[in-house]
């Protein structure tokens, strides 16, 4: 825990205060890493906002036939993956993938000496390593956020058009006019939320690895379930303070 | 020592202790400009404990360590980057970056610490792997080319920014003869040429005896002898004797028992070591 806060302090002041002593952050890296965390992830996260959004047309139509409500399913779709599907499940994608190969990769580094060849350089690891792979998911996934939720409305869509008979205008109408601007927000904050604390894990986890490649797979693991269950917590305690405190 | 001014390294009274055993025992030694050290010993004996603290990886437990005058054992970590910018480190695996190509490796102190054109460090690069014998590898992966190649790749990099002192573990272990050679004769050329310093932790008695200008033997955390690269091969010490000429039988014990071997990562004892050790003691 000492260690995670030290390395939060560390990133903190290699993104917000180095910029301004002359030491700004290379782009190039940042690009790099940009690919491999979000892009590479997005067939991933297209075909699990899809299902998501089959899934929940479903249910809703389900539900809301016996009360002849069919006309709200694009509703509760759209309002339940930007609030909430969208950000967790994309985030769950992520912490799988991405998250988990950043800690192998980090911590196969801690082991093979590559990190102490990096300090013994004089080169910083946190400026070096982390900060691109921090400013990478600080992008990226509130991005595949939102393309995830296009996903998933329009896989509610699917589902509305062929079963339901819904018209497209219609379904596209009934989904713009359910959502709030807040409910779009608020996803966004939760999914950066979620991306700070995914990459400060998997990070962390990484640069503690002891004891070769054993030690490479249990600081993975690890960085999987803690990422997991800090975000499902987070993402409660967001939800609380976002719709039920005001 | 033959001193000429102020030694580059100044090490006096280092004690390390993990638990209650010293790997390291009240060691005094100094370093002059131009000179190179040869640090030698059995594995486990505290070489790269000694070395790890000469760079200021890790902090004695009591004792002084300056690196051009400057006291590192009381720095702070961007202190020591200020000073760690001055030397370069060749690691025992090479320890280059897996992520990036030879050329990459060896340009990667340049762009961090010098604001030199890519033109101007493409050229350096190119020079540094020629002196290494590496010339046309700068696109291979470190995954594609050979342990050896690793090693001077390494070294490459270590002497990427012209350093005024040189940290080498286990520079020549893995190379071909020749490539010892080649590698020894560029020690010597940078310390005589350009008064680089060197310190060269090695098992190479070879390699030791063609560089050296001063050596010191460790055993057991301490100095068991130390001298001239003559006055250490006529030293009528049976350990040194022993070591140099690389006999099995003779005063160094061929294994350590569990406590006096340097563990200081924290391994368990595991029973069949502990069962060997036993027998060795009992037939010792």
């Amino acid at each position: 825990m000492k260690n995670y806060l030290h390395l939060n302090l560390s990133l903190l002041y290699w993104v917000f205060v180095a910029p301004f002593t002359g030491r700004f952050f290379k782009i190039s890296p940042i690009f790099r890493q940009m690919v491999f965390i979000g892009v590479r992830a997005a067939p991933m996260v297209a075909l699990t906002a899809f299902s998501v959004g089959v899934t929940l047309a479903m249910q809703a139509a389900h539900s809301l036939q016996q009360l002849g409500a069919e006309l709200y399913v694009p509703d509760l779709v759209m309002v339940t993956l930007l609030r909430e599907m969208g950000p967790v499940l994309i985030a769950v994608i992520v912490i799988g993938r991405s998250g988990s190969a950043v800690a192998a990769e980090l911590g196969t580094m801690k082991v093979s000496e590559e990190i102490e060849a990096l300090e013994v350089m004089a080169i910083n690891p946190v400026e070096y390593l982390v900060v691109p792979r921090f400013l990478a998911m600080l992008v990226m996934l509130p991005a595949l956020t939102i393309m995830g939720n296009y996903v998933g409305v329009f896989g509610g869509w699917a589902v509305c058009h062929f079963a339901l008979d819904f018209n497209t205008a219609g379904y596209i109408l009934r989904a713009l006019q359910s959502a709030d601007t807040w409910d779009l927000y608020s996803g966004m904050i939760k999914s950066g939320v979620f991306a700070w604390l995914i990459i400060t894990i998997a990070c962390n986890a990484g640069l503690r690895v002891e004891g070769g490649a054993e030690g490479v797979g249990q600081a993975t693991t690890a960085s999987v379930v803690q990422a997991l269950l800090a975000m499902l917590v987070m993402n409660a305690v967001l939800t609380g303070i976002f719709f039920f405190g005001a | 020592m033959n001193s000429n001014g102020e030694p580059i390294i100044e090490v006096v009274d280092l004690v390390r202790r993990f638990g209650d055993r010293a790997v390291i025992n009240d060691i005094s030694f100094s370093v002059h400009r131009g000179e190179t050290l040869v640090i030698m010993g059995g594995s486990g004996c505290g070489k790269s404990t000694l070395l790890r603290h000469v760079i200021g990886s890790m902090k004695p437990t009591s004792g002084s360590v300056k690196v051009f005058g400057e006291e590192i054992t009381t720095m702070k970590e961007r202190e020591i980057a200020r000073v760690r910018r001055r030397f370069g480190m060749l690691f025992q695996s090479g320890a280059l970056l897996a992520s990036l190509t030879v050329g990459e490796n060896v340009a990667l102190p340049l762009l961090q610490h010098t604001d030199l054109s890519p033109d101007e460090i493409e050229e350096i690069v190119e020079r540094k792997l020629q002196m290494v014998g590496l010339s046309g590898f700068e696109n291979l992966k470190p995954a594609e080319i050979s342990g050896g190649m690793k090693k001077r790749v390494g070294l490459a990099r270590a002497l990427a920014l012209d350093p005024e002192l040189l940290f080498s573990d286990e520079p020549t272990s893995g190379l071909d003869p020749i490539m010892t050679a080649v590698v020894d004769r560029l020690t010597l050329k940078l310390t005589h040429g350009s008064h680089m310093t060197a310190v060269v932790v090695t098992h190479d008695m070879t390699s030791a005896f063609r560089i050296a200008t001063w050596m010191i033997m460790l055993g057991h955390g301490d100095i068991i002898a130390q001298g001239t690269p003559d006055e250490i091969r006529t030293s009528s010490n049976p350990e040194v004797q022993q070591f140099i000429n690389g006999e099995a039988d003779g005063p160094i014990p061929l294994n350590l028992s569990q406590d006096e071997h340097e563990h200081h990562r924290h391994v368990k004892p595991r029973p069949f070591l502990a069962a060997r050790d036993r027998f060795h003691h009992k037939t010792q």
